[in-house]
């Protein structure tokens, strides 16, 4: 490897801009490849903070405390290494936002402040207003664009990776990338490539997400033959407004601010919300949970909204939508605290939030599965081994992920607030890692056969040139319309094996239907249905990998639950003094706490199971009331 | 009648597009009419005509091109002239525009495709100002420096902008091809010479600011403050860093004199 190596690294999001630092201050060169300018994606939508116990109100938290929520959030099924390592360096990690310039809020005497979020009992989430992810987005952005201006990082903004250039050893040498507004089609050699490509949710159609967050890199790669891990894990947000065009994101962090969630105890009670007294109303969240109350993981707390709307009809006037209501909360404290989630309900819905309990329903938002990472553990620790290649590397060599288009830290269900802090984490630790492969490498990708790229560039050439004469009946958006509704369906909250076999169904029809496609637009220049239309494809394979691991996946853990094979309830309020359930548990654990690991094939996933190791942290019952 | 009920009576929507294939080509307008839906915005029709492109004259065209991500105004994405006026079409919202509702590219940056245009200017004035604290490292070197909540609220306010474009858009003196960088960056200047780790190269980014295409091409006309989506104190920042740029244009004749008297020698 030269001294300062080439390296590529595919979205602009907090992930790949972390990684891109990492790599920019070790004297490396990056190219950043995003389908939107950098400062655009979607991390910027994350609103309500970063996890790390700083432990700044004396509540003695800790970041084995953290460990453990995790870990529990995510009813064990995350890689327990690189939770530990993620947890242990929080707090270096808020420190580090903070002195770029973050600005988080305040505590009187000028320190960081934090607040609850779901799924633990501690004030562990430093926050900007709610706009967190949007802030520790631009400091990283502004970081990166210092680097640009030394020289050290090249940003190709509204470029689109296609896909992997390997070598003959299946060695990932670069890329071929995709300019979406000339629709030049070249290859970016490098060391090693990293996808920090986000989350597959526009494969739900609509979701919390943006509309750039189609999954297709990591579709793609995938169809390369890079592992793609617990697809079926997807979490619902509890808290989102209803929209034509998208479900808009009411941050947890309302709810760690105090808001309540209710409805009325009356059935189709049409009353003004103010209008119902405190008596008539059933605060069902706190009534159940009474330790956590209305803090309840994300996946409990849309099941009881969901469960108690279209199972006993108590939803709003009949219908899906429970009350958010903050309004007993001073609006000086809201503006302080949560602005920027007032705001979109205001802008959005056009009643103002301080005044009347808002109405929300889950909302598609996150997916914990992604691409399948390896990790180094440190035997001393159980943290990621220091700058050792194996961290963050997919099964193809030469090929990384890190951020929502991993798998790693999330498990079965992810803890609000976790995601900021696994996407800087992964990036930390993925770049190192990064230059370390870079470093064992005898030969450099820039001295690799010419032959390699310029076959890998002719494909991808071809295949446009393909793509562009389709003229079939199909239209793509209407197809990725419904691939969407038919993956919230039947793939979000509620899963049965009947429909989920159906939409595998479904989706393989889709598959032969996009053959058929028109591609709508023969322009030359900023072709947005050309590119579209390739992603498409790519997003039918993961709805695949979705809707198929949820199907062969006979339990409920974390945000993936079948009613008909749900472990009872336990007996007695903590599960551990039922020892009859505990056996049933334990049989169940066995069989079912593995690794999802799917791998592309022509005739559709091939779904293995892989143990998971615990060096951390002993599995236990996950209950939270 | 006013808009909400024209439309709830014919239950369409109609919008006037402007289409354009490339960058500075001809352009012309291209009809589309759809359903209308309750709680509809410009961004959700886009998206329905991206499904069904024909004309209201039955044509069948390319979808329209145009830029969006997030949908609920925190990107900075999707800002055009929607009936003649700069916002963020993600929340325009359907209701509260009158028909035919026109959609046109900003003006101010070079048009990409139909209305996506190329907000790299933006960028790069961004790194003119150096908007951004020169960290020693992503190492843990400990806390920040401790703020106040007074300040951090300053700063938070500054720190919302989504480099939509608007402010230059709305401003009589940016034109396409001026090199004044707009409100945007000289109000990220004012808020990294804030920060208490940024005001160590504060002068830096003062100068920046000085010389072409700086502050003193502000004409004060205050049309940035009045359209920009996150009600951003623009003028105020404008007003800060003016004052800003006369310290240092003090200091600098201050010095000369001084080094004049230097250069002089004693007596």
């Amino acid at each position: 490897m030269a001294a300062a190596a080439r390296f590529t690294v595919v979205g602009g999001g907090l992930a790949g801009l972390m990684t891109t630092i990492k790599l920019a201050e070790a004297g490396h060169h990056v190219d950043v490849l995003s389908i939107v300018p950098v400062k655009r994606s979607h991390s910027v939508c994350a609103q309500g903070g970063i996890n790390g116990a700083v432990n700044t109100k004396g509540e003695g938290d800790h970041p084995d405390i953290h460990v453990k929520d995790t870990l529990r959030g995510g009813d064990f099924l995350a890689e327990q290494t690189s939770v530990k390592g993620m947890c242990y360096a929080a707090p270096g990690i808020i420190y580090m936002l903070d002195r770029m310039g973050v600005t988080f809020n305040r505590t009187s005497e000028g320190l960081l402040d934090f607040r609850r979020f779901g799924g633990t009992l501690h004030h562990r989430t430093a926050f900007a207003g709610a706009t967190t992810g949007q802030q520790l987005l631009y400091a990283l952005d502004e970081q990166v664009r210092r680097y640009e201006a030394e020289g050290k990082v090249t940003k190709y903004e509204y470029w689109e990776w296609l896909g992997t250039v390997k070598d003959e050893s299946g060695r990932c040498i670069g890329s071929v990338a995709l300019d979406l507004r000339t629709m030049e089609i070249r290859t970016f050699p490098a060391e090693a490539v990293c996808l920090a490509t986000g989350g597959p949710g526009i494969v739900f159609g609509r979701s919390t997400n943006s509309i750039i967050n189609t999954g297709t890199a990591a579709g793609r790669a995938y169809m390369e033959g890079a592992i793609y891990a617990n697809g079926e894990f997807i979490q619902v947000h509890p808290t989102s407004i209803p929209g034509e065009d998208k479900l808009r994101l009411m941050s947890e962090s309302v709810r760690g601010e105090g808001g309540r969630v209710w409805v009325p105890r009356k059935k189709g009670d049409t009353r003004n919300p103010r209008d119902i007294p405190e008596s008539e109303r059933k605060y069902f969240l706190e009534e159940k949970y009474p330790k956590y109350k209305n803090l309840v993981p994300r996946d409990v707390a849309t099941r009881e909204i969901f469960i108690i709307c279209r199972d006993e009809g108590l939803g709003i006037g009949g219908k899906d939508g429970v009350y958010l209501d903050v309004t007993h909360i001073p609006a000086a404290t809201l503006d302080a605290k949560i602005k920027g989630v007032m705001e979109i309900y205001e802008k959005f819905v056009g009643d103002d939030p301080r005044q009347t309990p808002m109405v929300i329903f889950p909302g598609m938002h996150y997916s914990m599965g992604g691409l399948y990472v390896n990790f180094e553990s440190d035997p001393r620790t159980q943290t990621p081994a220091d700058g050792s290649p194996r961290n963050q590397s997919t099964n193809i060599p030469g090929l990384y992920a890190a951020g929502e288009a991993d798998y790693a830290f999330h498990g079965a269900n992810r803890l609000g607030a976790n995601s900021l802090l696994s996407c800087i984490y992964s990036g930390m630790i993925g770049g190192p890692a990064m230059a370390a492969y870079a470093k064992n490498n005898a030969k450099s990708a820039e001295a690799q056969s010419a032959r390699y790229f310029t076959d890998a560039k002719k494909y991808w050439e071809d295949r446009f040139a393909t793509l562009k004469k389709m003229a079939g009946a199909e239209n793509p958006y209407q197809i990725s319309k419904e691939l969407g509704e038919l993956m919230t369906e039947n793939c979000t909250v509620v899963r049965y094996n009947d429909r989920l076999k159906k939409s595998v169904e479904k989706i393989r029809e889709m598959k032969e239907r996009w053959k058929s496609c028109n591609v709508l637009d023969t322009g030359n220049l900023a072709n947005r249905s050309l590119s579209f239309t390739n992603q498409l494809w790519n997003m039918l394979e993961l709805g695949e990998v979705i809707a198929t691991s949820a199907l062969l996946r006979d339990e409920s853990r974390g945000a993936h639950y079948k009613p008909d094979f749900s472990l009872p309830e336990p007996k007695s309020k903590d599960p551990r003094e039922d020892a009859g359930w505990m056996e049933l548990w334990k049989k169940r654990h066995e069989k079912w706490a593995k690794t999802t690991i799917a791998k592309h094939s022509v005739e559709g996933p091939q779904i293995s199971y892989e143990d998971i190791a615990t060096p951390v942290l002993d599995p236990e019952p996950r209950w939270y009331a | 009648m006013d808009t909400a009920q024209a439309s709830a009576t014919t239950k369409t929507v109609t919008f006037r597009i402007w289409r354009q294939d490339g960058p500075g080509g001809e352009g012309h307008y291209d009809e589309f009419r759809l359903p209308y839906t309750k709680g509809a915005n410009v961004v959700s029709c886009l998206m329905e005509i991206q499904r069904n492109p024909v004309t209201v004259q039955g044509k069948k065209v390319a979808p329209v091109v145009w830029d969006a991500a997030c949908l609920e105004e925190v990107c900075g994405s999707c800002a055009m002239n929607i009936n003649g006026r700069v916002r963020m079409a993600c929340s325009a919202l359907i209701d509260k525009l009158e028909q035919p509702i026109t959609l046109e590219p900003m003006k101010k940056f070079p048009v990409v495709r139909d209305l996506a245009v190329d907000r790299q200017r933006m960028f790069e004035a961004l790194k003119k100002v150096k908007a951004w604290i020169p960290v020693d490292g992503t190492h843990n070197l400990g806390p920040g420096p401790r703020q106040s909540p007074h300040d951090q609220e300053t700063m938070y306010v500054l720190s919302t902008c989504i480099t939509c474009g608007s402010c230059l858009e709305a401003c009589p003196q940016v034109s396409i091809d001026n090199a004044f960088v707009g409100a945007a960056a000289i109000s990220q200047a004012r808020l990294f010479n804030m920060n208490p780790t940024g005001k160590m190269n504060a002068e830096e980014r003062t100068r920046a600011l000085m010389g072409p295409g700086g502050i003193q091409d502000c004409g004060k006309a205050q049309n940035c403050v009045k359209v920009c989506p996150k009600e951003i104190p623009l003028t105020s920042s404008i007003a800060v860093m003016n004052r800003e740029v006369s310290k240092v244009l003090i200091k600098d004749i201050f010095f000369k004199e001084e080094e004049r008297k230097h250069a002089a020698g004693p007596g």
